[in-house]
């Protein structure tokens, strides 16, 4: 018996025997999958399972080796993006591919096949975003747009072209959770005018209070189809992996010294989109774990490039291990024993056309890889083949592209090198970031293991739940304002959700009174 | 109707054949050239392209055209990998010989052993010193190189003119606008005899290996080549754009200086108004031909050498103008550009009319 409600309808898309080989994996192999109008389908599995790969097939990015692709009942090639956009299929890609230099509209503009004069163009965007709850300026730029605003504009760009089939690959991963019940009902929105949804995520709450059906990939192959809202997490969850969910586990400890202080920071974003950081102090000791939460564009982007040198600021400002360190560029900051997990992974974190070997190099010069000015292959390859093993990066080697890379395993291979360095203090952006739950789990547990050791750890999320679960403090930044921090056990997540919309003003506003008083004494005595 | 689509991934194969379609390009264009001028395109190409090396003398002259474009070739291509655009090798050329040249007008008629080895190296510090302007200006004040390099080409030629016509003119030289030749302590020896090829070309091979081993083993210029591919990257990883930028400048400083010096100290043997047809822009079409890398680099010089006789043999043989080196310059230059389009595009052939026939109507279909 049919479950998911669509039994009656033609299937819009079907695909058969879809197979896909790369020279070191099987990124798919004999896929088959079937999805109806208005139908949201989910496809899941671990990281390296063979999502992406079989989206960018539907979408013409790439060619299937085997297997056809029938599209309202007729066979077709999808030879180029293009076509498949002719065809009604528009896609929102796990990685965005929008230039940084240019305006929100301008962007569109480059990704639309027909042109369409400027004024019309933007206002078309700013209809369609308000329609689906989605609000963006079309005259921004880019470069000054957090991930999840950037993602948006990905997502208008699809919906402009009114398509029949929306792809989505890990939409809501850099998502707040305000944002994601918008996505949702924008997506139910959608589906309800008829649009099929493929989407992709590694969160299981969100598919079975999203998706009406669900493919489930391990390895490139289909391990089973499920109507998730009658399946739990741990079903799920068994379904990708294979086996049980390891659980992980924070112990109390007593945290030790100050590793880093930062004391009253404050700083003008350069960027008039930007948020401007308002006397920011917080302290991370030894030992401990303190987690950021709030909505992505507070301000976060500008703390990390405060923090790791990018921006520099008046040195007595930011305290490295006991040392004055606000005007210290981020190479000096690393010898300090600082390293850092940026949230852009692709570009940033990694350079995208060279191998992990080498990505290893970018940041891990100071292990022993160089010597003299000379680079020590054989250290590299050594180095990168334990992050690859100790994180279970799924790739074709340490010679491997950091491009080719699925999404998940390139943020595990950046996490894993960014903790084999040894560091004392160690930033962290969205450490999970499109991670699969059970590479999530190793990726907290090893943090956590930092943690153990000794290492001061920041983390910057927007996922409460993680934060919760790993910090030992956790604090939230909201307008480019800091607030308080509390253990997690004090506080709840409706506390924090306020603090999110930047209501803990009591206890900042104290300080901000006393250190007026202090100004006026210390004038006075002038 | 066609149209341009971009590659899921850029095509190797592509960039490998690109300069090898540019050259079947240019050839292709220059056939209908000949054609159109009334001149048979079979001699044309064999005076052009072969004739000129037919004899030991004639690869001599490849040889020696070879090192001046090898020099500034290598120097802008490792730049170039790092997104930082010097496009005034010219002019750290003619610093180069300026200095260089000076050495040697100092030592005047002694018989010194330290005066060639003292030339080179004063050729290699004028072309820094030149070059270190633009990198001063850029670290500290943003100023665009770009710029800044083409403007000092121009700066260099003004000074070495009037150096020639004024203070370093040869007393005895007629009042033509040159120095006194150059004694044989100051000037390179033959490297083949029989012909006027000298020990420069060994230097700039043996550069073009050491430049080899710097962008593939030294962290300098791994650093180069993050700034290059992906400069937020380098600024997270602590690269300092700075000291990126002034590398790249002084080593092409130093291979331009040098690449001048070899010139006066060569085949020129004195310093006068002219001493480069253009070697330093030809560079760059050099460095582009040979995708940057350094051994690539080598044969790029090699083949723009060959236009350079070429024209002139042209010139001379069949009395076609002297443009006619840098028409074929430019057309590779322009078939090059062209084809490394379709490294990260391809053409697509668009049928509008499939569109229709592909859209079924949407209500009938949600109706169902
Ligand atoms: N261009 C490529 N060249 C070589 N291997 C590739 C390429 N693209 C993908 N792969 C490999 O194919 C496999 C599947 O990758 P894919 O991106 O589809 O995974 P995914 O399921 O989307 O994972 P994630 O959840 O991490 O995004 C991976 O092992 C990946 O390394
Ligand atoms: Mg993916």
């Amino acid at each position: 018996m049919d479950q998911s409600g669509f039994a009656d309808l033609k299937p819009r898309l079907v695909l058969t025997g879809i197979t896909k080989r790369y020279p070191s994996v099987v990124a798919n192999d004999d896929v088959s999958l079937s999805i109806r109008p208005g139908e949201i389908h989910a496809v899941l599995g671990e990281n390296g399972a063979g999502k992406s790969t079989l989206m960018k097939m539907i979408y013409g990015v790439t060619k299937p080796d085997a297997g056809t692709i029938m599209w309202n009942g007729q066979y077709e090639t999808i030879a180029a993006p293009a076509q498949a956009r002719r065809m009604g299929i528009g896609m929102v890609f796990q990685h965005f591919s929008l230039f940084e230099t240019l305006t929100v509209w301008e962007n569109i503009a480059l990704a639309l096949d027909e042109p369409v004069p400027t004024a019309k163009l933007a206002s078309q965007i700013t209809e369609v975003s308000e329609k689906y709850g989605l609000p963006i300026d079309p005259y921004r730029l880019v470069h000054s747009m957090s991930v999840g605003e950037r993602q948006r504009v990905e997502i208008v760009r699809c919906l402009l072209q009114e398509p029949k089939l929306l792809i989505m690959d890990e939409p809501t991963s850099v998502l707040t959770p305000q944002a994601v019940l918008i996505l949702f009902k924008t997506l139910r929105r959608l589906a309800a005018e008829g649009c099929s949804i493929l989407y992709i995520s590694h969160k299981l709450d969100e598919i079975r209070a999203l998706c009406d059906t669900a493919t489930v990939l391990r390895g490139g192959r289909v391990s089973g189809t499920a109507i998730p809202r009658n399946e739990t997490n741990e079903s799920l969850a068994r379904m990708m992996i294979g086996g049980e969910l390891a659980e992980c586990r924070l112990a109390p400890r007593e945290a030790k010294e100050e590793r880093l202080k930062v004391e009253r920071l404050s700083l003008t974003s350069p960027d008039p989109f930007g948020t401007s950081l308002k006397d920011v102090s917080l302290t991370v000791r030894s030992g401990e774990i303190l987690g950021i939460a709030g909505v992505s564009g507070n301000g976060q982007k500008e703390l990390m490039t405060a923090l790791s040198g990018e921006r520099l600021s008046p040195a007595s400002m930011i305290k490295l291990l006991g040392q004055p360190a606000g005007n210290l560029n981020p190479a000096q900051r690393r010898a300090v024993g600082l390293t850092f997990v940026p949230e852009e992974r692709l570009g940033r974190g990694a350079v995208p056309p060279m191998s992990l070997a080498q990505n290893a190099l970018l940041t891990g010069a100071r292990k022993g890889m160089v010597q003299r000015g000379i680079i020590h292959p054989s250290v590299m390859k050594t180095f990168s083949k334990n992050v690859i093993e100790r994180f279970k990066v799924k790739c074709g080697g340490d010679q491997s592209v950091a491009s080719s890379l699925s999404g998940g395993n390139l943020q595990k291979f950046i996490v894993g090198r960014e903790t084999m360095l040894q560091p004392r203090m160690m930033i962290v952006a969205q450490p999970t970031w499109g991670v699969d739950v059970g590479a999530a789990q190793l990726i907290r547990q090893a943090l956590i293991d930092l943690r153990d050791q000794g290492v001061a750890i920041l983390v910057i999320s927007e996922e409460l739940d993680e934060l919760f679960a790993i910090s030992d403090r956790l604090a939230v930044i909201a307008d480019g304002r800091l607030s308080p921090s509390v253990k997690p056990a004090e506080t709840s997540i409706e506390q924090i959700g306020t603090w999110m919309s930047g209501k803990f003003g009591d206890r900042a506003d104290d300080r901000a009174a006393s250190a007026n008083a202090h100004l006026e004494t210390a004038n006075a005595q002038a | 109707m066609l149209k341009l689509e971009r590659r899921a991934t850029p095509s190797s194969i592509m960039s490998v054949a690109s300069p090898l379609l540019a050259a079947v390009g240019m050839l292709i264009t220059g056939f209908v050239l000949f054609k159109v001028l009334g001149k048979d395109p079979v001699e044309a190409f064999y005076l052009f392209f072969v004739k000129p090396v037919s004899t030991t003398y004639g690869i001599g002259e490849l040889l020696l055209k070879t090192t001046p474009l090898l020099l500034c070739g290598l120097g802008l291509a490792l730049g170039f990998r790092a997104n930082v655009w010097n496009i005034g090798a010219e002019g750290q050329l003619t610093m180069g010989a300026i200095a260089g040249g000076g050495v040697a007008l100092w030592f005047g008629d002694s018989e010194s052993a330290f005066a060639l080895p003292l030339m080179l190296l004063a050729g290699v510090l004028g072309g820094m010193a030149w070059a270190a302007i633009p990198a001063f200006l850029r670290t500290r004040f943003n100023t665009n190189e770009i710029l800044v390099t083409l403007m000092l080409v121009y700066i260099s030629q003004l000074v070495l003119s009037w150096l020639v016509h004024g203070p370093w003119r040869d007393p005895q030289g007629l009042n033509y606008p040159q120095s006194q030749g150059f004694g044989d302590a100051e000037t390179m020896s033959i490297l083949i005899s029989g012909t006027r090829v000298t020990w420069g070309i060994v230097y700039a091979l043996g550069l073009a290996l050491v430049a080899w081993i710097f962008s593939q083993k030294t962290f300098a210029g791994f650093r180069m080549q993050v700034a290059g591919l992906a400069p937020a990257a380098a600024a997270y990883a602590g690269f300092s754009e700075k000291r990126n930028i002034w590398i790249a400048l002084m080593i092409c400083g130093a291979t331009a200086g040098l690449a001048g010096v070899c010139e006066v100290a060569g085949p020129i043997g004195r310093l006068q108004q002219q001493i480069s047809p253009g070697y330093g822009f030809a560079a760059i079409i050099v460095a582009w031909i040979g995708r940057l890398h350094p051994i690539g680099v080598v044969f790029g010089a090699l083949l723009m050498s060959l236009l350079y006789l070429g024209g002139e043999a042209a010139q001379m043989g069949m009395g076609l103008p002297s443009a006619i080196t840098g028409l074929f310059q430019g057309l590779l230059l322009f078939y090059l550009l062209a084809a490394d389009l379709f490294i990260t595009f391809r053409l697509k052939r668009v049928a509008p009319v499939e569109v229709n026939t592909l859209k079924p109507p949407v209500r009938a279909e949600t109706a169902a």
